[in-house]
């Protein structure tokens, strides 16, 4: 583990950052010469070459410890330094900037009036994240595990049990330290309590998670947010894992965060070839299995399981869409990013082609809503319904809102206990006898979810169904994406 | 060298030897926990019948929900009276 990285403090007076590499820092030698003969106090620090430049004070930063922990960027780099912090700091050469800076008139009168610096050997590319790991490793504090000189990275991951059974990205400290740039939360901040070993995940764990999915470090709050709605007793991930049932956490995500990482809203929209939904839905359920300890055939109980459970992602089409999204429904103001968990299976895609009026198509909903799980159960199970683009534009063009929709769905939704209980229709599964003269509606209320989503062109939406629902079960659980 | 962060929690799982098996269950107290799935009752009463004619006391215990962990009051007052415990599955 590297040792703990204390900035180093610059001394008062005039500091400069150069290299010998740099035609605009060797330009500037005589510059720096004059300052001196000026009478400033002076220190330079020099990234290349000890022996540059000549005639004045050099401090050797060919370790680029002071030029990494001074975030300079570019050289030559200019600062003032009063009483060990920096007041003013100019870049490149700029005559008329030095001289505001310095105080000294008349520099280097014979040069150009400006000339712009170089990159500073701190930020070049092959460097950058081995001096990350140097100065800023020790706030990571995770177990270092050393591979043997023959071990492949990639095998390695599947040789301790740390994938889903498709490759991961080598969690190295590089990696860690720059997934954790992408969040103002502090690596030891503690996100939830895992099950099912009921263990608190820091959001460096999550973070080296995250990398193992193949995120990249502006996803990570997205993943952080998904990490909490799921270990909440709301929607009870442990039960979500342990049943027998087909289901897994499906992250739903609505706001500005949807576009700003690249999550697709459209064609293909629950499928494969977009990064970010499939690492962000993958990163959560590996911190349940490395951090909470569930994994399959343990915990993990399912009969058949879903392809869902590696990973089901995805964000809402709210521009195209006719009705308020999924999280305004949720109760979150509109603009407000979030992520929504809904413990659900596989999709079902529901064909009408035919259908131009709402009547029709509400009804073509309710009856392909009525199979899920079974269609003699009823109040079991919540479900989401993925409306696609031209289903929606029926329902656009009659001004129905979301709230008709789930209306007139739930209306056709109410079913008669005689076609429900056990042995009716010479089935034997079904709802309990006591329920024979009552009429029970498919869903609870506020058990179907209206998310819009999908490509322009198809007639069609998904069902999505749920697992055990309500308070007894997994409830959706919606939280806010924050930084 | 590759170094590697550990993804895991890095717990060392605590190991629990389990409670030596009682050669009979007469006089014993047995614990009956239904984890409030569907005919479980059904299973439980068939257990009770067998465990009274075995002179055994049993009592019985329900989870609030099968999807959830058993509350930690409900495993402590199990743990504090009964002997031995039974848990059924069901469905």
């Amino acid at each position: 583990m590297p040792a703990p990285a204390k900035k180093p403090s610059l001394p008062d007076g005039l500091v400069a950052v150069v290299k010998r590499d740099c035609p605009t820092c060797a330009l500037i030698e005589p510059v720096l010469r004059q300052l001196k003969a000026a009478g400033r106090r002076l220190t330079v620090y020099t990234q290349d070459d000890p022996t540059f430049p000549s005639g004045v004070d050099v401090v050797d930063d060919r370790e680029l410890e002071v030029s990494w922990h001074h975030a300079v960027e570019t050289v030559p780099t200019l600062m003032r330094v009063e009483s060990g912090a920096e007041v003013e700091r100019t870049v490149g050469w700029n005559r008329k900037d030095w001289e505001a800076l310095t105080g000294v008139g008349g520099l280097g009168t014979t040069l150009p009036a400006h000339r712009p610096g170089c990159g500073s050997l701190s930020v070049d590319p092959d460097k950058a994240d081995a001096l990350v790991v140097r100065f800023s490793g020790s706030k990571l504090k995770s177990r270092r595990i050393e591979l043997a000189s023959l071990e492949d990275e990639v095998e390695s991951l599947f040789e301790r049990g740390w994938t889903d059974g498709l490759p991961g990205v080598p969690p190295t400290e590089g990696r860690v330290l720059r997934m954790l740039e992408g969040t103002a939360r502090s690596p030891d901040e503690v996100v939830a309590v895992a099950p099912p070993d009921l263990i608190a995940v820091t959001v460096e764990k999550v973070a080296i998670n995250a990398v193992m999915a193949g995120c990249k470090p502006e996803y990570l709050p997205v993943v952080l947010a998904a990490v909490e709605a799921a270990c909440t007793d709301e929607f009870n991930i442990h039960g979500v894992l342990a049943t027998t049932m087909p289901v897994g956490p499906i992250v739903v995500v609505n706001g500005p965060i949807r576009r700003a990482i690249g999550m697709n809203t459209g064609v293909n929209v629950l499928g494969q070839g977009n990064r970010a939904g499939l690492t962000i839905g993958r990163a959560l359920q590996l911190v349940i299995r490395n951090v909470g300890g569930g994994r399959p055939g343990e915990v993990d109980r399912a009969t058949h399981g879903s392809p869902g459970k590696l990973s089901f992602c995805f964000a809402e089409d709210e521009e195209g869409s006719p009705w308020e999204p999924l999280s305004v429904q949720r109760g979150f103001t509109s603009g407000i990013s979030t992520v929504t968990l809904f413990a659900g299976e596989g999709t079902r895609c529901v064909i009408d082609q035919h259908s131009r009026k709402p009547e029709s198509l509400v009804s073509s909903f309710a009856v392909s809503l009525r199979a899920v799980h079974h269609p003699k159960l009823a109040l079991g199970f919540d479900a989401i319904l993925v409306v696609g683009p031209e289903h929606a534009r029926v329902f656009r063009e009659a001004g129905w809102t979301k709230a008709r929709v789930l209306e007139e769905i739930d209306a056709r939704l109410q079913l008669p206990g005689g076609d429900l209980v056990r042995g009716a229709n010479g089935i034997e599964e079904g709802m309990p006898g006591h329920f024979l003269s009552d009429t029970l509606p498919k869903f609870r209320p506020g058990g179907l979810l209206l998310i819009h989503a999908g490509g322009s062109a198809g007639l069609f939406s998904e069902i999505i169904g749920g697992w055990v629902s309500g308070p007894g079960g997994s409830q959706p659980t919606t939280k806010e994406v924050r930084p | 060298m590759t170094i590697l962060l550990d993804p895991t929690s890095e717990r060392a799982v605590a190991k629990r030897t389990l409670v030596a098996r009682p050669s009979s269950l007469k006089g014993k107290v047995v614990g009956l926990l239904d984890i409030s799935k569907p005919r479980g009752d059904v299973f439980l009463d068939r257990i009770a019948e067998r465990l009274a004619d075995d002179g055994a006391t049993a009592l019985r215990f329900a989870k609030p929900t099968y999807t959830k962990p058993a509350p930690v009051d409900l495993r402590q007052e199990v743990a504090a009276k009964c002997d031995v415990l039974i848990e059924a599955l069901a469905d």
